[in-house]
Order: structure tokens, then C-alpha cells, then sequence
């Protein structure tokens, strides 16, 4: 059962993602640690960090359109499931700092002795330990997402009023975490991060196994979104998105199906938010700001959403796009974002990899057809040929 | 003692009264309508008498201001939603075909098929050979074997009703509920048609709406005419047809 679970999951072309993720993986800290760095081959620190975080991204927009181009939820929140798997690493690396900080207060981090807590708030104990960090990372997200997701999806909250509510609760949050007395930095965030698990965060190999990591968990995660889209729930999702109501008729529990899809999408998010804080060296509040989650939709769509391989492409685009012309011309990037945007939707629709994946398959039914004339092909290659089309 | 308990019949499906108004608009008027376990009934009407309306109650997506909604003389369908219903063993036809566009005519049966609709149960589904058979049973009673690899978005709209008739027979229900099934069918289609629900209604109740005459005659069972949210006539379809107030309110027009 298990077993058929994951080899469905590996169909070809997930295998060669993962293979070039897991590849780009080994080689980027192996070219970052291995060559001295006046070669050519050379990759600087910054700049493996920096694809690090395109990697962070690459995962969040795969979480989106776990529910977006799959189950035809847009979220338009889910920066906030990001942003609270970064904080829950970030306190794990607030902790690590111990009495290293200006105040040499061994217990509480430096915006607490600042702003006069006189002991650690009750949500921050347990971060000083990994192992409980690392579950709150992929918990937290989790459990708002099943909250959230228990009320909108029993009241069957659809559509347009669906991804208001998510941009409200994301907005929402956003505000929250500016206040001081939350207890999490406030303005500031969290900052200023000396080690994770004893390494230095600063280091070259901490870096380099980071962005390991991050390449890591990018393919496990695609490889679990492979195995739910090609397994018959993932079928019964699609359903959900192309026609609600049929499913419901069916006697499948329609909010129940959402509520899994949304939990799984949200804690994956968490996860990259958890590898994005210790490359960038920084959480805070702007995280949550409603711009970011209207940003993942972007590269989801640009990329291809209902495709996997799709939103990490588009984030990686997009984002290398974002790199270069905030380097460049960094008052016009935001208008390149949103001529993207439409230029996709209307030229676009299907993305990048969704178009070349339908042109793919009407090439391929274009020669069936031609081998069905000339008597070669059978009845059913060119049924399926037409099913392609 | 004896004549009473044969002559009360258990029955399928039980309405009483049924009244469900929309903005003060009465879509249906204290409704009575009785099936009978394997029967076959044709329900006809004007546009707006409310036959989608009463489909919509006994699925569980309308829940009617009063009435009585009973299945099987005792579960009482009011209380319960669309997938509680569906999983007793009603299943339905909507009006518009509706399948999955986005998925082949197989995966469309697979995906009805009567098992376990949990979340892990579907995550962790394997299609044994039982479900192959019964898939490709159902495919030789829907005439689309030969489509079966096709995605439904390819399909004529005539196979797209049949497809979905075949995904309510994968479901196995004790009762199905045709909403105008051969509305924008071809003659021949709609002869097929006739042929396909009365081999269905063999092993199970169904109840279908329907428009054409000609189609009604075919099948030719008892005919219940709605009007205004509630029953005009009930009979054969020579006697309904006969009725001055069916001519008055719906053949006549
Ligand atoms: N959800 C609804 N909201 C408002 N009015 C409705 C709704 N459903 C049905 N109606 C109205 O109820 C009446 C009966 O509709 P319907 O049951 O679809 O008729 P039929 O299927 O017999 O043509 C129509 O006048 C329709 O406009
Ligand atoms: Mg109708």
C-alpha cells in the first residue's frame, strides 16, 4: 500500500527533478568549499546563499500549488505558514545564542532584557532544544492551517471570499507580530544569530549544508506532492477543483479533503521558512506582509500551476528576475512583477511548463494521428493521442 | 391484520408536504411523492415547477422549511448532507452533465466507485483487479469502452450524460435521481437511452426528470406531473396526459 504510495510518485519526469535538484545541491557547496577563490569555477558565499533562498521559494510555491493548482484553493496566505516556520527557527537560533548577546543576559535575548521582560515568555520555552524547534517549525503552521481550515472549508467559504479571508489572516498576523509585547522582536524580528546545532551560522560549510538541505527537503517534498497529485486522492482533488459539487454527490467529504491538502501545504511552507531564516540571517514581521503571499502566486503561475516542476521554476525565475533588476533598476521591478503577471495570464495561462507540457502532448497526438493514417497505429494510440490534446 | 401489512409497502423514498421557498418565492408546495423500491418513475412539468428543487432536497443541498423527507421508511434525510446521502445510496444526475473534463472516462469511474472515500484510504489506493472488472462492466453498459482512455472534456455530450450515469452506477446506489437526461441529445441517443435506464432501474430505483414526451412514452411507467411546487397529476402517462389540468398548465402551452 505504502510501497505503491511511492512508486507512483516516481514517474520519469519527477525522477530527473529530483536528480537535478539533488545534483545542484551537492555540486553548489561542493564548487563554494572545494575551489580556491580565485577560480573560475568559484561560487562566493553570498551567492550560494542567495540560491539557497531561490530554493526556500522554489518550495513554498510547490506548497501552493499543492491547493492552488490542484485543488483550486487560492491561498493568498501563505507567506503566513512561511513566516511562522521561519520564527520558530528563529527562535531556536535566538535561544543558541545564550549570554553572547549585548546584554549578556544568559536566559533572555537582547529585545526581552531591552524591553524589561524579566523571564521568558511561556511559548518560548522548549526552542533551546533542535529536535522541538524543528517539530514546531512544521506544527505550527500546521495547526493554524487545520484551524483556519476547519471553519472556512465546513462553511464552505469558496473562491474569491476564500482568498480574502486567507490575505486577512495573513495581514492579520502581520500586525500582530509588530507589537512588542507579542514577545517576538516586534519591528525588529529576530536577528542576530550566532550558531545552529554549534556551527556558526556565518560559516562557510554551515552554508554549504544549508543549502544542502534546503535542495533536500525541496525534493522530498516534491516527491510527496508527486505521490498525493498521482494517487486517487489526488485524482478525487482535481476533481474538487474542476467540479466541487460532483464530488460532494459522490459521497466524498469535500472539506476534509481541503483540510488535508491545506495542513500538508501549510507545514511544507513552514519548512521552507525554516531553511530561508538561517541563510538570510533575519525574520521579521514584514514576512507576513500580504505582498509576499500575492508573490508566491505570481511565480506559481508563471511557472505553471496543476504542474509540479512548474512553481519551482517560476520561483526561481522570477526571483533571479527580482535579484537582478532590484540590482539594476530597483524602481521598476515592481512594475516588471506585475507586467509578468498579466503577460503570463493572458499569453500564459497554463505557465511555462504547462505550456511546453501541452505542446508536448499535442505533438505527440499530432503523430499518432499521422501513424494511425498511415495504418499503423491501433485503435488505442490514437485514443490516447486524442485524449492528449 | 394481514391484508394491512402487505398493503403497506415499505417504501424508498418518502415526501410529505414539502415546502422550501426561496425569497418568499414557493418553489415547492407541500409535496407528496412516494417511490417504491425498484421502481421506475418519470417525473414531468413546466420550467419551474420545482423538479430540480426537490432533487436538491433529497441529495441534501436544499433542506426544506417543513416536510417530511424519509429514506427507506426510516432515515431521515433532512438531517444529513450531500455526502452522508450519497453514501447511503442515492445517487444523482445533475441537469448540466457534470464529469471530470480533466480526467479520462476511466479515472472518471474510478473515482466513483463505491469504496472507502476517507482521506487515507483514497492517499493509499490501489486498483485491484475487482475494480478493474467492475469499471470495465460499467463501461460496456455506457457504450464508452472504447473511449475509456479519452479525457471526458473529449467527449460528445451525449456520452458526457453517459459517463456520468456510469459514475452513479459505480457508485451502486439503491436509488438514482435523473435530472433531464436527454436534454440536447440526438433521436438515437435518446432511443439508447431509454434502452440504458430500464436495463438500470432492473436492480434499483430511479427517478427521472424529463421534458420529451417521446422519451416518457418510451420508457413507459408510472408519470408524476409537477406544477407549482407540488403534484398535479400521477399515473400512466396516457392517463396524465389526459388530465385537463397536465393539458391546461404543461402540454398545453
Ligand atoms: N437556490 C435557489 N434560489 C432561488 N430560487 C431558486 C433556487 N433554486 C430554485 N429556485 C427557483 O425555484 C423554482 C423551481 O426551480 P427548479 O426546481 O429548478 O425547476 P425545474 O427543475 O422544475 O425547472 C424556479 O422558479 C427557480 O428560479
Ligand atoms: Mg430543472
Amino acid at each position: 500500500m505504502i510501497s505503491g504510495f511511492v512508486f507512483r510518485a516516481l514517474e520519469g519526469r519527477i525522477v530527473t527533478a529530483v536528480g537535478i535538484i539533488l545534483a545542484i545541491g551537492i555540486l553548489v557547496p561542493a564548487l563554494n568549499l572545494l575551489t580556491p577563490a580565485d577560480s573560475a569555477l568559484h561560487i562566493p558565499t553570498y551567492v550560494m546563499s542567495l540560491f539557497g533562498k531561490y530554493l526556500c521559494y522554489a518550495l513554498l510555491a510547490l506548497a501552493l500549488d499543492l491547493v492552488w493548482g490542484y485543488c483550486g484553493i487560492l491561498s493568498l496566505g501563505h507567506g503566513a505558514f512561511f513566516a511562522l516556520g521561519g520564527y520558530a527557527m528563529g527562535m531556536y537560533l535566538m535561544r543558541q545564542i545564550g549570554p553572547r548577546g549585548v546584554y549578556g543576559n544568559p536566559i533572555l535575548p537582547d529585545f526581552m532584557v531591552f524591553l524589561n521582560y524579566k523571564e521568558l515568555p511561556w511559548f518560548w520555552h522548549g526552542f533551546d532544544w533542535f529536535i522541538f524547534a524543528m517539530a514546531m517549525v512544521i506544527v505550527v503552521p500546521g495547526l493554524l492551517a487545520f484551524i483556519f481550515g476547519w471553519f472556512a472549508f465546513r462553511s464552505r467559504v469558496n473562491g474569491v471570499y476564500l482568498s480574502i479571508i486567507t490575505q486577512a489572516m495573513t495581514y492579520a498576523l502581520l500586525l500582530a507580530f509588530f507589537r512588542n509585547d507579542m514577545g517576538f522582536g516586534g519591528n525588529n524580528g529576530l536577528t542576530d544569530f550566532k550558531d545552529i546545532l554549534g556551527f556558526s551560522v556565518q560559516a562557510d560549510g554551515t552554508r554549504a549544508v544549508l543549502f544542502f538541505m534546503s535542495a533536500l527537503m525541496l525534493s522530498l517534498c516534491l516527491i510527496l506532492a508527486s505521490a498525493i497529485v498521482r494517487s486517487k486522492f489526488g485524482k478525487v482533488l482535481v476533481g474538487v477543483r474542476d467540479a466541487e459539487s460532483r464530488v460532494r454527490f459522490l459521497g466524498f467529504r469535500v472539506e476534509n479533503i481541503k483540510l488535508f491538502t491545506f495542513v500538508v501545504s501549510a507545514m511544507m511552507a513552514g519548512i521552507a521558512g525554516a531553511l530561508f531564516v538561517p541563510q538570510v540571517g533575519i525574520i521579521n514581521p514584514g514576512e507576513f506582509a500580504p505582498a509576499n503571499s500575492i508573490e508566491v502566486v505570481v511565480w506559481t503561475a508563471v511557472g505553471g500551476r496543476g504542474t509540479l516542476i512548474g512553481p519551482i521554476i517560476g520561483a526561481i525565475l522570477v526571483n533571479g528576475g527580482k535579484s537582478f533588476f532590484t540590482g539594476a533598476f530597483p524602481e521598476i521591478w515592481l512594475f516588471a512583477l506585475g507586467g509578468l503577471f498579466i503577460a503570463v495570464t493572458l499569453f500564459l495561462p497554463k505557465g511555462i511548463v504547462g505550456t511546453i507540457q501541452h505542446g508536448f502532448k499535442a505533438r505527440k497526438a499530432l503523430k499518432a494521428a499521422a501513424d494511425a493514417e498511415k495504418g499503423r497505429g491501433d485503435a488505442t494510440t490514437v485514443a490516447q493521442a486524442q485524449a492528449a490534446e | 391484520m394481514n391484508m394491512i401489512s402487505e398493503t403497506r409497502q415499505k417504501s424508498l423514498l418518502y415526501l410529505e408536504n414539502v415546502s422550501v421557498s426561496f425569497d418568499g418565492f414557493k418553489a415547492l408546495n407541500s409535496l407528496s411523492f412516494v417511490v417504491e423500491p425498484g421502481e421506475l418513475r418519470a417525473i414531468i412539468g413546466p420550467n419551474g415547477a420545482g423538479k430540480t428543487t426537490m432533487m436538491d432536497i433529497i441529495t441534501g443541498k436544499t433542506r426544506p422549511d417543513t416536510g417530511t423527507v424519509l429514506f427507506e421508511d426510516t432515515i431521515d434525510l433532512t438531517k444529513k448532507d450531500e455526502a452522508d446521502i450519497a453514501q447511503l445510496g442515492i445517487g444523482r444526475k445533475f441537469q448540466k452533465p457534470t464529469v471530470f473534463e480533466s480526467h479520462t472516462v476511466w479515472d472518471n469511474l474510478e473515482l466513483a466507485l463505491n469504496r472507502s472515500r476517507g482521506v487515507f484510504a483514497t492517499l493509499f489506493y490501489t486498483l485491484s483487479p475487482e475494480d478493474k472488472a467492475r469499471i470495465g462492466e460499467i463501461l460496456e453498459t455506457i457504450r464508452l469502452t472504447h473511449r475509456s482512455q479519452e479525457y471526458a472534456a473529449n467527449l460528445s455530450h451525449g456520452q458526457k450524460q453517459w459517463l456520468e450515469i456510469g459514475m452513479l452506477l459505480a457508485q451502486e446506489p439503491k436509488l438514482l435521481l435523473v435530472d433531464e437526461p436527454v436534454a440536447g441529445m440526438t433521436d438515437a441517443e435518446t432511443a439508447e437511452t431509454a434502452v440504458l435506464l430500464k436495463e438500470i432501474a432492473k436492480t434499483r430505483s430511479v427517478v427521472v426528470v424529463e421534458h420529451d414526451m417521446g422519451f416518457i412514452r418510451e420508457l413507459g411507467v408510472k408519470v408524476t406531473c409537477l406544477a407549482e411546487g407540488s403534484v398535479l397529476a400521477e399515473g400512466s402517462i396516457d392517463f396524465v396526459s389526459n388530465d385537463p389540468k397536465v393539458i391546461e398548465n404543461y402540454l398545453g402551452r
